[in-house]
């Protein structure tokens, strides 16, 4: 308790002081003025850290480039702390002009507590889909409120080098998919999945909704569960907990105690034949591993049906409700909306793939392997993330402690799914 | 006859002078977060009246009955306080014994190499938690930890068990951890208690015929029993505040598996700064705040009034 007070004193210093340095800041542009050209300074609030060399070496030099009269610096902060130091510096009245947004629930409630302009009328917003809107959107579509920016693919990465030694081919399928499991098992010279339930959060991203929406069909059964046409216990849903039970055999000794890290260093070292993950993975295992890496799009259920991928909207980007350089930073979105950024960051940072519906010519082999995905399979979101996760406990979390359970044997998947129902039912009004 | 002028009673400034500095602290930063996290508790977040931001309405007690009313916050509550009074039980019954074994083995005079001994069990006490949990998430690893290949070489590999991650062992693997890093406090606590005993009385005892184990029990320990109320009292705190660290940085903010490992410290930090796409609540996380204040004021005021005023102390 002392220590939250502390820190809250701590921020409203932080804060005194921010507003002392603005006001320094306003006299020198004022003096400013006397000089005949007129800059406009916009700073990118963000909780990508890793991204900063990205944007002063590549992104930004571009947009310099068609806007010389406006400067535009990339300030992020740490991602655990972005929501709680962004959340201030707007109450503060200090936060940059242009704000980097997470997807649904955290962006709206910006947008609802006034800090997020309405931006549904611009121009360049016709290049996104529906779909990719929608998780910068009010619920009933009214008010747009960030650009969105950028995707990550889920799927499978797999040891090329492992693979080939084995013999084995990429599987399309949920049968050919065992079968590899059971070869690479079999032969036990690798680990045949690297994913542990340590930290939760992999069963439910990399696991249940990796492979999930070939059961429930993608968007069909992500809606169906919103509108309340579907539910937890329908055969879809059952099925992908099902599959969440049946891999706890290919996972590697001891996977209860495994940590994120702990696979990821798993699967670089090559111990592990096959890494369930998803895009934003690509840079770190390019860099760390020495044997070929593959993707794989999440099975189709059978041999006749579709193939579903999650392209998970994940970062968009959005302007201050109370911005001072408003026409410099609606400059800034309509530029994010082009094809020119589009290509830009889906380069710059492989894994992240532009939302927009312009034409991209992917470069990294790995990223271009995922990138292709979308053309052969249904695109659809996180189950969790659209309006679902709003009772108590929050759902995306509430689906974290379920997979696990269910991975470690302590749940069975009905019980799983009955639970996650439960958990809506209890507040989710159907329409 | 003379009169005495009598002298008035100078005013002794200095005391105000010294008390000042302290008493502002406290107050700023102990007793006035305090009083606000209180109040806190007793409002609730409602959509504000101009349609967009929030304000907060006073709300009496609405908080206390969520938590334990409803389902949601009373189970987490619940099994919150179960695990921490778990903790507490075993950091009673396995650190302080071994602690008071320790000292009265480092105690002793005619020990070689008594201060190596004592500078190595407080040792760990220095590292931060997080390293100290680093350490052992390595140690304990299946995949890269010393112990599955130290178990094997002993013939015993099959007793190896993922114990940080099965909801079974988790929460007492992470107690005989914090037992590891914090048995040098209570060690060092009975080691000056035991220091204290004037040699005399120690010679009596022996002059009076009892040996070594019997002045431990007959002597010793009546003399240190302050000591032993001190270190009970600290650990039930500490077992409050400072659990939190080290489950934090071994299980994470959702203290799995299944939140087996989730005491008062993790639930209050998910409610009051949210944890993923839960969003944090400053009314309920003060709510929580304020229960946990008066779980541990029940408990301090206990062993004030009910068990220190009642020890003997023995003045030499």
């Amino acid at each position: 308790m002392l220590r939250f007070a502390a820190e809250e004193e701590i921020m409203k210093v932080a804060t005194n002081k921010n507003i002392a340095s603005g006001l320094l800041l306003a006299g020198v542009t004022c003096a400013g003025f006397l000089a005949p050209l007129y800059a406009a300074d916009l700073s990118i609030e963000s909780w990508r850290t890793d991204d900063q060399a990205i944007w002063d070496e590549k992104i930004l030099p571009a947009f310099k480039a068609a806007y010389p009269d406006i400067n535009v610096s990339f300030a992020p902060s740490k991602p655990t702390e972005y929501d709680a130091s962004l959340n201030a510096k707007l109450e503060g009245g200090t936060a940059g002009d242009l704000i980097t947004c997470r997807p649904f629930d955290r962006a709206l409630k910006l947008y609802e507590q006034g800090h997020l302009a309405d931006i549904k009328g611009m121009s360049g917003l016709e290049n996104f889909s529906d779909v990719a809107k929608a998780a910068w959107s009010t619920d009933n579509g009214d008010a747009t409120f960030c650009v969105p920016m950028a995707a990550v693919i889920h799927g499978f990465m797999y040891n090329k080098d492992a693979f080939a030694e084995l013999g084995l081919e990429v599987p399309k399928t949920e049968e050919e998919f065992y079968s590899v499991l059971d070869k690479i098992k079999e032969d036990g010279s690798y680990i045949p999945m690297a994913m542990g339930t340590k930290d939760q959060w992999e069963a439910a991203t990399m696991g249940y909704s990796n492979i999930g929406p070939a059961y429930w069909n993608g968007e069909e059964g992500r809606l169906g569960l919103i509108d309340g046409s579907a539910s937890f216990s329908d055969e879809g849903f059952l099925k992908a907990f099902e599959q969440m039970a049946k891999w706890k055999d290919y996972l590697g000794d001891g996977y209860q105690a495994q940590t994120y890290t702990d696979s990821q260093n798993l699967f670089t070292l090559g111990r592990a034949a096959i890494y369930p993950t998803g895009s934003w993975e690509i840079t770190g295992f390019q860099q760390n591993s020495d044997f070929e890496l593959g993707a794989f799009a999440p099975p189709k259920a059978s041999a006749d049906s579709k193939c579903y991928i999650s392209d998970h909207t994940d970062i968009g980007i959005g302007m201050n409700a109370n911005a001072k350089e408003n026409d410099a930073a609606m400059k800034f979105l309509e530029w994010a909306a082009s094809a020119e950024f589009a290509d830009l960051l889906t380069n710059a940072s492989p894994g992240f793939f532009s939302l927009s519906t312009h034409e991209i010519n992917v470069e990294n082999p790995l990223a271009k392997e995922f990138f292709e995905m979308r053309a052969e399979c249904d695109p659809t979101i996180r189950l969790t993330y659209q309006i679902l996760s709003r009772g108590e406990p929050v759902l995306s979390n509430h689906m974290w402690v379920l997979n696990a359970n269910v991975i470690n044997g302590t749940m069975t998947p009905a019980e799983a799914a009955a639970e996650a129902q439960e958990n809506i039912d209890t507040w989710h009004k159907k329409p | 006859m003379r009169t005495v002028k009598k002298q008035p009673q100078p005013r002794r400034w200095h005391i105000l002078v010294f008390i000042l500095p302290a008493f502002l602290i406290y107050t700023v930063f102990a007793i006035y977060p305090i009083v606000e996290s209180l109040r806190l508790s007793l409002y609730q977040s409602i959509p504000s009246a101009q349609g967009t931001g929030t304000t907060a309405e006073f709300a009496g007690l609405a908080n206390y009955m969520r938590l334990w009313g409803e389902p949601y916050w009373a189970e987490q509550f619940w099994n919150a306080l179960k695990n921490n009074f778990l903790l507490f039980a075993m950091h009673m019954l396995i650190q302080n014994p071994i602690a008071l074994a320790l000292a009265a083995l480092v105690s002793i005079p005619t020990l070689k190499g008594a201060a190596t001994y004592r500078t190595i069990f407080f040792l760990p006490t220095l590292l931060s938690v997080v390293i100290v949990g680093f350490i052992w998430q390595l140690i304990l690893s299946p995949l890269w930890g010393i112990t599955p290949d130290f178990m094997k070489w002993l013939g015993i590999r099959e007793w190896f068990k993922p114990w940080l991650g099965l909801e079974s062992t988790a929460l007492v693997t992470v107690t005989l951890i914090s037992i590891w890093q914090y048995v040098g406090i209570p060690l060092m606590l009975f080691y000056a208690g035991l220091l204290n005993i004037p040699e005399e009385t120690i010679e009596a005892a022996r002059i009076d015929g009892l040996n070594g184990w019997w002045i431990f029990w007959k002597v010793k320990l009546p003399l240190i029993l302050p000591a032993l109320g001190v270190v009970a009292i600290l650990t039930y705190i500490g077992n409050f505040t400072a659990s939190f660290d080290i489950i934090y940085t071994l299980q994470g903010g959702l203290a799995g598996p299944d939140y087996s490992t989730d005491v008062m410290g993790t639930f209050l930090f998910r409610t009051f700064f949210g944890f993923q796409s839960q969003l944090g609540d400053t009314y309920m996380g003060a709510t929580v705040a304020s229960v946990l204040f008066f779980i541990i004021l029940v408990g301090v005021a206990i062993y004030l009034f009910g068990v220190q005023r009642r020890l003997q102390r023995y003045d030499f």
